[in-house]
């Protein structure tokens, strides 16, 4: 135990807001060796550790931190990787706050310990060594899995079941693997050459990668499961939502999906280095509270915007985005409409948005999320001039998948239904977890639900019992 | 890395591409596209699947901006960054029908798998192509051997009806009579048609081609009004019925970029040709 705790986590540097806006590059830097050790020791090893019954893959967290505090770098990643095959990733966009960090034993009295910028240090410095080692090859089993979709659910399967023997083909729809990680996420967040350096080592692992294969439509789970013996659904939540208010089809409106599909998977900020182009607006409101609306006002003020508003109908306690992503958007000067609820958007005469008519909303009662609900004022409509929209305010499952597959149970918005505890869905042979079962969630609990089929389907191609 | 097996000029800057794929033709159906990329910096575009077997599917694009230039550069035996699909909904197959099935520019290629699947279920198909001049018509011998009837039309009177679509419609719709109505090509085509038609009350079915990225149902850039609602063409369509497309919006959205595809395709022509 240390003699006397520090009562703050070491602070990580990163790019001062007025540079940062200019550029995509990630923003925190990282620890350097001796702030990684500094941080580690503030651990108290406790030996109910908490913080591991916090995350979603159960890493040992105080085992990783203790070799980290030694200096053994090496065996602090060998020991992460062992329950999280993505570490560099979650180390970045893991909501710890609300998982390990929260239940820290330090948190009581004092600041947490940073357990995810320890992970994030861990995996940076296996990078930065070379190529990362392969674990033994085990004894084949002779089995085929096909996984559908390369995002973090998806990796997280393939690394689990290529480790226990069996083939694993990884099927991605877009011609880029990462899923999520690399057309929602944005470099300045999760620089992309992490996501594919992860990838890189599951296929040095043995893992094979297909491109530009839309299961669903290129072939359906059906003829799958005549090659293959399971399959792991991990499609995501794919499908953007629209509020159906007057004015969203003009031109200027947005996605949040195609604006950041657009300036990360097809590095439209690049253009015209890159062909896709985006609209460099200049009076830019996001509209919704979550991170892919900050992502969404972090890479309008990098494209240019003179003023990025975020418009969301509750107020900031609300809001669900990491504290982090919001204390990056206010640094970074992102203006926030709180109690806000666009209701139409106008154009000019050349079908551009030109303005946005809102409303002010005030908190009632509890609704079912448990949220005070936002009920409008009436009498409080304003307009405000806007040249570009981005509608982030959620999205569901994409349905290709379900469509062609009739004897897949989905439920209401189109989530694919399992059992929580296999994750098996209604479908013999096919289990399904992340964003396709749970709508819009996190990078860690796609993994968790990965992690839980891994399992379960090990078991199934082991024993033949479904 | 997708091969082009075969690729041939079929009129000026209208090109069909033959692209190695093992997969394609595992579910394609007529009506469906394809999603090309043709280097690291390409974007996404889609384009309408005209042929395929199990070695390869086929495309037919018209050079328009930097995209369609550099798959227009690629020669044969070279190779593109990426080919996906089938994608979107094929087109509904109905059966003993009399129905006219237009095409113009890309269009022209795009309507063969779709004439051949008429065909196939005993309709009676009636293929109509039309382009500016007759230079730029192709394909006549290949589209007649699946139609009933086969009309040519040039705006200049090059070759067989003089005039654009609508007068072709009006003069052939006045004396005979069809169930349906099927359209590929430019918008102002697709709608031209659908305008015509309308009076008629002959149902007509378009292929639209607003923007795509991802093509999915991911995005949803391609989003186009269809009797008032919201869809999205790459997996609601890309085929709607005429009649009740929001055509204004379809021209607008389709121009969301005007500016920067100019500046791409300046930027990219100063690099290649300097």
């Amino acid at each position: 135990m240390p003699e006397k705790i520090v009562p703050k986590k070491t602070p990580m540097r990163e790019q001062p807001a007025k540079e940062r806006v200019k550029n995509f590059n990630e923003v925190p830097y990282g620890y350097s060796p001796e702030e990684a050790i500094a941080e580690a020791k503030r651990c108290l090893q406790c030996k109910r550790a908490p913080c591991i019954a916090g995350c979603p893959v159960e890493i040992d967290i105080p085992g990783f931190i203790k070799f980290i505090a030694e200096g053994d770098f090496k065996s602090a990643i060998k020991r992460l990787k062992e329950k999280n095959v993505l570490p560099a990733v979650c180390g970045r966009v893991c909501p710890q706050e609300s998982q390990c960090e929260q239940v820290c034993t330090l948190s009581k009295k004092f600041e947490p310990v940073a357990i995810g910028r320890l992970e994030r240090f861990a995996a940076d410095y296996e990078a930065s060594q070379g190529e990362a080692p392969l674990p033994e090859k085990p004894k084949p089993t002779g089995k085929k899995v096909a996984v559908i979709g390369s995002g973090p659910g998806g990796l997280t399967v393939a690394g689990d079941l290529i480790q226990l023997g069996h083939s694993v083909t990884i099927f991605e729809a877009l011609h880029k693997p990462g899923g999520v990680l690399v057309y929602g996420i944005p470099e300045f967040r999760l620089p992309k050459a992490i996501v594919y350096r992860e990838v890189d080592y599951l296929i040095r692992c043995g893992v094979k990668l297909l491109l530009n294969f839309i299961v669903g439509k290129t072939a359906t789970i059906d003829q799958l499961l005549k090659d293959f013996d399971a399959v792991y659904i991990g499609t995501g939540a794919g499908l953007p939502w629209f509020m159906n208010i007057p004015g969203e089809n003009l031109n200027g409106v947005y996605s949040a999906n195609e604006y950041l599909t657009r300036s990360n998977l097809m590095k439209a900020y690049l253009f015209p280095e890159y062909d896709t182009p985006i609209v460099r607006g200049k009076r830019v409101a996001v509209v919704g509270g979550g991170n892919v609306a900050m992502d969404c006002a972090r890479t309008a003020l990098r494209l240019g915007a003179d003023e990025v508003h975020i418009v969301y109908r509750r107020s900031k306690q609300e809001m669900p985005a990491r504290a982090e992503e919001i204390h990056h958007a206010e640094e970074e000067g992102v203006i926030f409409d709180w109690l806000t609820l666009p209701i139409k958007y106008i154009g000019d005469d050349n079908g551009w948005v030109k303005e946005m008519e809102c409303i002010k909303m005030q908190l009632g009662e509890p609704d079912a999320s448990g949220r005070r609900k936002p009920v409008p004022i009436e009498g409080s409509n304003f307009i405000s001039s806007v040249d570009t929209v981005i509608c982030a305010i959620g999205q569901s499952p994409n349905p290709l998948i379900p469509q062609t597959t009739p004897d897949l149970k989905v439920a209401k918005w189109g989530n694919i239904e399992v059992d929580k505890a296999t994750m098996k869905t209604s479908k013999p042979r096919c289990w399904a977890g992340g964003d396709v079962v749970r709508g819009g969630a996190t990078v860690i609990l796609a993994m968790g639900d990965a992690r839980i089929a891994a399992r379960s389907m090990d078991e199934f191609l082991r024993t033949g019992v479904w | 890395m997708v091969k082009i097996l075969k690729k041939e000029q079929l009129v000026p800057n209208i090109h069909f591409m033959v692209l190695a794929s093992d997969v394609i033709h595992l579910n394609a159906k007529a009506g469906e596209f394809v999603v090309v990329r043709a280097d690291e910096a390409g974007e996404r575009i889609p384009l309408n699947l005209v042929d395929w077997d199990e070695k390869s599917a086929s495309v037919v694009f018209m050079e328009v901006g930097t995209s369609t230039r550099k798959l227009g550069s690629v020669k044969e035996g070279e190779y593109i960054a990426d080919l996906a699909g089938p994608l979107g909904r094929p087109t509904e197959i109905v059966s003993e029908k009399k129905i006219m099935c237009i095409g113009g520019c890309y269009g022209i290629g795009a309507i063969l798998p779709v004439i051949k699947a008429y065909r196939a279920h005993k309709n009676k198909v009636i293929t109509v192509i039309e382009a500016r001049s007759s230079f730029l018509l192709y394909w006549q011998n290949l589209l007649k051997k699946y139609s009933d009837e086969f009309y040519e039309i040039t705006r200049d009177g090059t070759k067989g009806f003089a005039g654009h679509i609508d007068n072709f419609l009006n003069a052939y719709l006045t004396k005979n009579s069809v169930d349906l109505v099927y359209a590929q090509g430019c918008t102002y085509l697709t709608y031209l048609v659908s305008q015509t038609t309308k009076s008629y009350g002959i149902k007509t079915i378009v292929g639209l081609n607003p923007i795509m990225i991802d093509a999915t149902g991911m995005c949803g850039v391609c989003r186009v009004i269809i009797n008032g609602e919201t869809k999205f063409a790459c997996v609601d369509g890309p085929e709607f019925d005429g009649h009740q497309v929001d055509w204004q919006n379809l021209l607008t959205r389709r121009h969301i970029y005007i500016d920067e595809e100019r500046r791409s395709l300046s930027f990219y022509e100063c690099e290649k040709y300097g």
